[in-house]
């Protein structure tokens, strides 16, 4: 039986989500975070209802890492239309330094490296957790810009917000990433030498 | 010259090329003669190094295996 023009299009779109699958979950897992399956499923149906929009099959991961965006986005949206208790305060972050923060404190006093020795003190999931006690609105740039590797302008249009928008919330969403990071050290005793 | 706390403050729009000419100027003056925010730029650098590797992630197999399924059951 020939192979139609539409059966081989099905399977070239099953082939290209199949292959990104991993990469679109881990990035939804840090923007939605428990609703990172239920976002892939909606990124993979809405790639597929525009799928013949996609002319050239090389820009196949970016485009539908871009649905995914846009679907993690509209979940935020309609969450942050419901009602949630809100404990984060980012003038709390105001003029937070990590770095004097790590400096001042000496968590590892037999440290030759005191600051990395910080960072390597976080697992993958610890970070995730920092990023996704951050209010949305910080923790969406600072997620495409320095985890995907959008550039600012691109983030602006992506969120349809103008370019000074992302640029401030970047500015503010590291303070806060900085100040989560110290506070969650602190709570979950990652702040002994030799915890990893 | 700017102060230490605004070297800080511009640091991470400095390392994304962000900041206008003149801007980038006085962080490059302030940095020429300022040891502990030169410290401050080096930590930035690891730290946005340390953010842009966490993101992979496995995929538990049970969430692989239904995104497979529903990818398998899209279309006519």
């Amino acid at each position: 039986m020939p192979v139609t023009e539409t059966s081989r299009q099905r399977e070239d779109f099953r082939a290209l989500v199949r292959d990104q699958l991993p990469r679109l979950y881990a990035l939804a897992r840090v923007l939605v975070g428990s609703e990172a399956e239920d976002a892939v499923q909606d990124c993979m149906v809405k790639a597929l209802e525009h799928y013949e929009q996609l002319h050239d099959p090389g820009a196949g991961a970016a485009w539908l890492k871009t649905i995914l965006v846009n679907c993690c986005h509209d979940r935020l949206r309609a969450r942050a239309r419901q009602p949630e208790p809100v404990d984060f305060d980012d003038r709390e972050a105001e003029g937070f330094s990590l770095y004097r923060k790590i400096a001042y404190e000496d968590p590892f006093p037999y440290s030759d490296s005191v600051h990395l020795d910080f960072l390597y003190g976080f697992s993958r999931d610890d970070v995730r957790a920092v990023l996704l006690a951050l209010p949305d609105i910080y923790r969406i740039p600072l997620v495409l810009v320095h985890m995907e590797g959008y550039l600012a302008k691109e983030t602006a249009t992506l969120l349809q917000v103008p370019l000074g928008t992302v640029l401030s919330r970047l500015q503010r969403g590291r303070k806060a990433f900085e100040k989560g990071m110290w506070d969650y050290a602190q709570t979950h005793g990652l702040l002994k030498e030799g915890v990893r | 010259m700017i102060s230490c706390s605004e070297a800080v403050d511009r640091l991470w729009a400095y390392l994304d090329a962000t900041v206008g000419h003149d801007e980038r100027q006085e962080m490059e003056e302030h940095l020429a003669l300022c040891l502990r925010c030169c410290g401050e730029l080096e930590f930035a650098v690891a730290l946005r190094r340390f953010l842009a590797d966490s993101e992979r992630e496995d995929v538990p197999p049970d969430v692989l295996a239904r995104l497979r399924g529903t990818l398998e059951e899209l279309g006519p």
